[in-house]
């Protein structure tokens, strides 16, 4: 089970809640998802610095899970710290998904702010969620900060890419085999999914690949068979690639060849 | 049959004009001073675009939408049968896709045909989407004139009536007020949208033109003599007293990206108001109590769409107690 911040989830498999058709089809999704955690934005949904987004977040709240809020949008450290606070208000949890953003065209994320926003936020009680890339470095300074999980890009957010860069995700994996980690973004079909569960990641994150299928339900139920496919792959430790074929029935001593 | 109808915005105004064409006596109180004064659908981009709407909307928008383009023509005129055109940029190009994949009634076009329909954006596009049923209006006008022909055929308009639907007069109440009825409707939400109004005489526009873009999806529709519309923004928020630096530069980028002229465009007005909405962003006809009372609302970003379909159910739903029309609930 996944262990997250000393809280057991069941699921292995967090959905974001924004960019679907309606809210409906949003509450849909994360039925078919099993989803434990959903991610909620709320940036631009307070208006002006108020609580305007409130029907949404009700909706969201009502769905059961645990909610994981996050400060997407937010390009600075004081925005981030600003935005959680308000979150933690709003749905009186002190988890905090950490968004940092640095460029607006890859919305890569500030590495630097992102440790300082860290920093401060788990010396405020928050349990930091950091949206990061899989640099080792980064990783350290984030856990060095408080982070005791860490969600590394798999590609650009909605940019449905998969894992960008295999190598440095296992390498990850591998510097910190006892550090929760969640691919988060960049994922676009099912087999992304199964294929970052299958390098050992604890779980996954994603949003705009199933709020922008054509139908984000039964995209949300593909999502839960790979997570689940990989991640019992994972634990039934597949074998090795090799060059040469390793015929699993034996030939020699055949009778007759057909 | 004496009807009261609460709010003149797009759907009480509407709901009135189908009730009076059955024969019905019809008074409409409005809390504003005048048309459009507090509805959001004077905000409105007035586009009638059933088969482009169908992109993130439900069946039953497309279905029901389709009939738009011939009640607005018959009621008030002025719709400007041109169809719409959709396009991406170059490197969006994936969107063009997806939308064209759940839509239908387009032709594929390449930037040359492009050009031929829109001449100012020759060169800019090079491959678009053209659905040529559709259309579009003036909505501020369409409001007024159906206001206009409502009243000469005898309805009475009350400005400055905030009227509470148990206490209007008459035989049956048609309770169209948007989401201040948020009160009595449960899941009503609102979803707040901003947009622009600009005045360009470098580009013409024949038709409105959607942009697709992964994050900021945005149209302009021609309002004629070089203004614009610019629209719109979808957030879940019931903020209704401003515009966003954000919203209003992702408005702006769009039409800029569209043809760079529009960079020197006045900027006429902006708006912002809130869109009523259920959870599926579909209406809802509720009836209440003892029956008079018919609630109609949740249009969400259908105002001018749905209205013509909705109310028909609604006048239908009033002058036959067992009418159980689509989207009607007890």
């Amino acid at each position: 089970m996944l262990r997250v911040y000393g809280e057991e989830i069941a699921s292995r498999l967090l959905l974001g809640t924004a960019l679907y058709p309606s809210p409906a089809i949003m509450v849909e999704a994360v039925r078919a998802s099993r989803a434990q955690i959903v991610t909620v934005s709320l940036r631009r949904e307070a208006g002006g610095g108020g609580g305007a987004g409130q029907d949404f977040w009700a909706l969201i709240r009502e769905l059961g899970v645990r909610v994981l809020p996050n400060t997407a949008g937010c390009h600075s450290v004081k925005e981030a710290v600003t935005t959680a606070q308000m979150a933690r208000e709003v749905f009186g949890t002190p988890w905090i998904k950490l968004e940092v953003i640095n460029d607006a065209e890859t919305l890569q994320p500030d590495v630097f702010g992102l440790v300082e926003a860290a920093g401060i936020l788990t010396r405020e009680g928050f349990k930091v969620f950091p949206y990061c890339t899989e640099d080792l470095g980064v990783a350290d300074r984030l856990l060095t900060a408080g982070c005791e999980v860490l969600m590394p890009w798999g590609a650009p957010i909605g940019s449905a890419r998969g894992l960008n860069n295999v190598y440095g995700l296992r390498s990850l994996r591998a510097h910190f085999p006892d550090v929760p980690l969640v691919v988060d973004a960049g994922l676009g079909v099912p087999s992304h999914a199964a294929a970052a569960m299958e390098l050992g990641y604890d779980a996954v994150l994603l949003n705009t690949a199933v709020a922008k299928a054509g139908d984000p339900a039964a995209m949300a139920g593909a999502f839960a068979l790979a997570v689940e496919a990989g991640r019992t792959a994972f634990e039934a430790d597949p074998i090795e690639a090799r060059d040469m074929a390793a015929p699993s029935t034996p030939v020699l001593g055949k009778a007759f060849l057909e | 049959m004496k009807v009261s109808v609460i709010g003149a915005g797009v759907v009480g105004l509407a709901c009135a004009s189908e009730l009076q064409a059955r024969g019905a006596k019809v008074t409409i109180y409005e809390q504003g001073e005048s048309v459009g004064d507090s509805a959001c659908s004077w905000w409105a981009g007035g586009m009638l675009a059933p088969w482009c709407e169908r992109e993130s909307a439900e069946e039953p928008v497309e279905r029901l939408g389709a009939e738009a383009l011939d009640w607005w023509d018959g009621r008030v005129g002025g719709v400007e049968r041109n169809g719409s055109l959709v396009l991406a940029l170059g490197r969006d190009a994936g969107e063009l896709r997806r939308f064209a994949r759940r839509t239908s009634e387009y032709e594929e076009i390449d930037g040359t045909r492009v050009g031929a329909i829109e001449p100012d954006l020759a060169g800019r596009f090079g491959a678009g989407l053209y659905f040529a049923g559709e259309g579009h209006l003036n909505p501020r006008r369409a409001l007024a004139d159906l206001a206009k022909g409502l009243a000469a055929r005898g309805a009475e308009l009350c400005f400055g009536s905030a009227m509470e639907p148990d206490n209007a007069p008459g035989d049956a109440v048609l309770d169209c007020r948007g989401l201040a009825a948020r009160d009595v409707l449960p899941g009503l939400r609102g979803v707040k949208g901003e947009m622009l109004v600009i005045r360009s005489a470098d580009v013409t526009l024949s038709r409105p033109v959607r942009l697709l873009h992964p994050r900021i999806p945005l149209y302009i529709v021609p309002r004629g003599d070089g203004v614009f519309m610019v629209g719109a923004t979808m957030i879940e928020s019931d903020d209704r007293t401003r515009i966003s630096a954000r919203s209003m530069l992702e408005l702006l980028g769009a039409a800029y990206a569209l043809h760079p002229a529009f960079g020197e465009a006045e900027i006429l007005e902006t708006g912002v108001d809130v869109r009523p909405a259920f959870a599926d962003n579909l209406p809802r006809l509720v009836r209440h109590g003892n029956g008079r009372v018919l609630h109609v609302n949740g249009m969400y970003r259908h105002g001018f769409l749905l209205a013509p379909a909705v109310a028909r159910m609604a006048a239908e739903a009033v002058l036959d107690a067992t009418a159980t029309p689509e989207f009607f609930q007890c």
